[in-house]
């Protein structure tokens, strides 16, 4: 188990896409599943999906958002983290459903694209839709059009496909297809709405991949409980997928906030040490 | 043996309260040489020595304590460690003074204290790390078969370790990034210094047992594989899934489980950031619900997080508080605040979810439970609110789900932990054996020391073909 970065390749402003050499996950992860990262001695946990998987080796795309993340970003290919655990959190619910929506939002596109590799291979026809502030960060797009039967853009200034968001997509596909199923991968805040627009959309169910803080990733502590129809639950063990109509999305809002402050002052102290960072 | 030893044991350095409230270091500071040998001197030699049928690995304890009293401190390393494979940590959170210290006929004399025998082995081992340099074991011919331990906690360690010292391969499965359970992300360094349990981590490693980090089984191997590749399986995953109270506000900012600020403070080192990477929720106000040891470990690391008050609240009394009575002490001398016989009923927010408050019922005892404790009932209509901006709940772990469900065909009790026989370990699954609190429920180290060895011994016996339960 060697973790050593074969391959690092940006995709996006301060978004890499990583080959990283560990056979045991590659032998055994499912879509949808996530590995917990740390990349160094003094470092945090964090959680990121598995979003390919090689002979061996495993696929990671990384959007640089704070310390660990910039970090991770910065790293050089033959470089090594220092864990990494996992597969963990449940494999998609995946099967024969027919036409099914996909929606993916930022570094969520690549969360989805194992799910939509599998649900091909059940011969699922995919609508898919892709959202990015701009065309810099609609991501991993020739992956997709090989893939789907129906692909719709959409992004905040209309660089590229319609000027819109993901919801608005969401409309397009209903116009002419019945969809009763559907997966949503993004921000926080685009999985509320998506999940909110399917309920509109009478789409009976909208898969969606919560991101809560999390530390060990295995159900011993109960940092990323979320309340999903009433109940509490927590994300890494009985997750991350839930149905989306059933989560309460603003205490999940509110407890991703929970350490702003102090992301900020690690941030702070990182930027002094490593300088300007607006290339990454 | 005609002269009555000295009433008091010998006393231990240790850190002012007023120091330690602003450090992570060790409370307690250990005996010298010269101050081990005055305290072994107070051991009566006992031919019953009642005190060994008290310690669940059953050490040899006038043994050990006789050698330290003639100054032959290596003699008695090997006497403790031909027993106990984790003795600096066992001398340092074993509530002795339930077990061992409990049966030391020396206590039994009026006005009296028992020999200190937890300090003891704590001084032995200690002894040990600063002057034995390379201990060389010898290690019995390699049987080759295969033995593989889910779990790195004192269960799992002393299985893997009693089965190494037999012969056999050994693997240890731990979903962590450190072995040591809830010795490394639960009892915190100022009872337990890490670089205790690394030290006594590596003496297990020295057995050629394999620790395998970052592998939670059930999810990065299977149940099946395991089956399949090892010809006997010890599962020590302990009680680690949180209880939550799930009263209203659970959810809000501000609220921890124990487990997670615990982990955060220990395992993540959340005290030295932004040294390390991992924060923590630096409480000005802190309340801390329970009783028991962990309790009184979150307690104590708030304070030293910097909180101006940390408030421990408790649905019972004094009298019916877990914890042990010495931690129990050093959490008064060191400034927190109890209230007694108090539940919180709900958790208050602001609009950016929050915590700001805990609301408060107070509790009066009714007729003993089944437990012998007196069952507390709540008083209508006495609510209060304590002003909070951090909240820990510390009352009690539930068993750890995920994997347990993946073993078809074995037993579960009805609150979620494996059925197994008290004298082997073994379950009601073929060549599976269990042992430490995923069996009891949460408990202490040395009970589920005494578990992993119990069953070492006979998955050894299993592995000869000379016991097999499941014919
Ligand atoms: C199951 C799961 C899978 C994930 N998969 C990926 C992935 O494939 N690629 C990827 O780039 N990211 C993924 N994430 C999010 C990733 O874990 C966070 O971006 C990362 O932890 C941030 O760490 P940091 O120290 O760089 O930033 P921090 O300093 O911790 O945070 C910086 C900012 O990011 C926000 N943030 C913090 N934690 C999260 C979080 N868990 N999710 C979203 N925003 C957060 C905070 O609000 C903060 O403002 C996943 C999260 C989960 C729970
Ligand atoms: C804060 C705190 C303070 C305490 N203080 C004391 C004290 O002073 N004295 C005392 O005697 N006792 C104390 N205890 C209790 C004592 O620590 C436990 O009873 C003891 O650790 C139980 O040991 P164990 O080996 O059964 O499990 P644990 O120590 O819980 O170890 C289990 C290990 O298994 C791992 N694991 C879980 N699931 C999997 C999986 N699927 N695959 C791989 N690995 C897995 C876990 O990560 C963990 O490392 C305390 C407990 C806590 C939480
Ligand atoms: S009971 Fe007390 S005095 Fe007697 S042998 Fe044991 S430790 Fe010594
Ligand atoms: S991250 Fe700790 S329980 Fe999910």
């Amino acid at each position: 188990m060697s973790n050593e970065i074969l391959k690092k390749t940006k995709l996006a402003p301060q978004v890499y896409d990583f080959i990283i050499k560990n056979e045991e996950i590659a032998k055994r992860a499912k879509p949808g599943q996530f590995v917990v990262v740390r990349i160094r001695e003094k470092g945090e946990r964090i959680p990121l999906t598995i979003a390919d998987t090689y002979e061996n080796s495993f696929r990671m795309v990384v959007r640089a958002v704070g310390k660990t993340t910039y970090e991770l970003c910065m790293m050089e290919e033959g470089q090594h983290l220092s864990d990494i655990a996992g597969p963990l959190g449940n494999p998609s619910e995946i099967d024969y459903f027919g036409d099914v929506m996909l929606i993916g939002g930022g570094v969520g596109i690549a969360t989805l694209l194992p799910i939509a590799k599998e649900l091909k291979r059940f011969n699922n026809r995919l609508h898919v839709i892709l959202g990015g502030r701009n065309k810099d960060y609609v991501i991993m797009l020739e992956e997709f059009e090989n893939l789907c039967d129906e692909l719709i853009i959409t992004t905040d200034d209309g660089s590229m496909g319609i000027k819109g968001v993901v919801t608005d997509g969401m409309d397009l596909v209903m116009k002419n297809t019945k969809i009763n199923i559907a997966w949503a991968v993004g921000p926080t805040i685009m999985m509320k709405f998506c999940s909110i627009k399917a309920k509109e959309l009478g789409i009976e169910k909208i898969w969606v991949s919560l991101n809560p803080i999390m530390i060990d990733g295995t159900g011993m502590c109960g940092a990323c409980r979320v309340t999903v129809d009433g109940k509490m639950k927590f994300a890494c063990v009985d997750g991350p997928e839930f149905d989306g109509e059933k989560v309460d999305w603003d205490e999940l809002l509110k407890r991703l906030s929970q350490y702003r402050d102090e992301e900020e002052i690690s941030f702070g102290k990182f930027k002094e040490q490593v300088g300007d960072l607006s290339w990454l | 043996m005609a002269l009555k030893p000295p009433a008091k044991k010998v006393r231990m350095k240790e850190q002012e309260p007023q120091e330690r409230i602003h450090n992570f270091f060790e409370v307690a500071l250990g005996y010298s040489e010269r101050e081990a040998m005055e305290e072994a001197k107070r051991c009566l030699q006992c031919v019953h020595h009642p005190c060994v049928s008290g310690c669940p690995v059953g050490i040899d304890i006038p043994g050990f304590i006789k050698k330290i009293k003639e100054n032959r401190f290596y003699e008695a390393v090997k006497i403790l460690k031909y027993y106990n494979n984790l003795p600096a940590v066992c001398g340092r959170v074993c509530p002795q003074e339930t077990q061992c210290e409990a049966k030391c006929v020396v206590g039994k004399i009026p006005g009296s204290e028992p020999v200190a025998i937890g300090r003891l082995e704590r001084f032995v081992a200690d002894w040990e790390a600063v002057n034995v340099k390379d201990n060389q074991i010898e290690l019995p011919e390699n049987k080759n078969k295969k033995v593989a331990v889910i779990g790195s906690g004192p269960a799992g360690l002393t299985a893997a370790a009693d089965l190494a010292k037999q012969g056999y391969v050994v693997d240890v499965f731990e979903a962590l990034h450190k072995p040591g359970g809830v010795l490394v992300y639960g009892i915190p360094e100022f009872r337990l210094p890490k670089s205790i349990v690394d030290r006594e981590i590596a003496y297990i490693k020295s057995l050629s047992v394999r620790i395998l980090v970052n592998t939670p089984v059930g999810r990065a191997v299977t149940v099946e594989e395991l089956l399949q590749n090892y010809d006997a399986i010890f599962i020590g995953v302990g009680a680690g899934t949180p209880k939550f109270m799930n009263i209203p506000g659970t959810n809000l900012n501000g609220v921890y489980s124990a487990n997670e600020f615990l982990t955060r403070v220990n395992l993540m080192k959340a005290y030295l950031f932004p040294e390390f990477d991992t924060p923590i929720r630096k409480g000005k106000k802190v309340v801390v619900v329970g009783g028991g040891n962990v309790a009184m470990d979150a307690a104590r690391s708030a304070l030293r997080l910097g909180a101006q008050e940390v408030t421990v609240i408790y649905r019972r009394t004094e009298q019916e508080m877990p914890a042990r009575k010495e931690e129990y002490f050093h959490a008064v001398e060191e400034g927190v605040h109890f209230r007694w016989l108090t539940q919180p009923i709900e958790y208050l927010g602001d609009e950016k979810g929050t915590l700001i408050g805990v609301r408060c019922i107070t509790m009066e005892l009714g007729e003993p439970d089944k437990t012998g404790r007196r069952k507390p009932i709540p008083i209508e209509d006495s609510d209060f609110v304590i002003e909070a901006d951090t909240v820990v709940e510390a009352i009690g772990t539930d068993a750890n789900r995920f994997l347990l469900n993946q073993f078809k065909g074995l037993s579960i009790n009805k609150w979620g932990y494996i059925v197994a026989d008290e004298q082997t370990g073994a379950t009601t699954l073929k060549k599976v054996f269990a042992g430490g609190d995923i069996v009891t429920g949460a408990a202490t180290v040395i009970e589920a020391m005494g578990a992993g060895k119990k069953a070492a011994y006979w998955i050894g016996k299993y592995l000869e073909g000379e016991f097999n339960p499941w014919k």
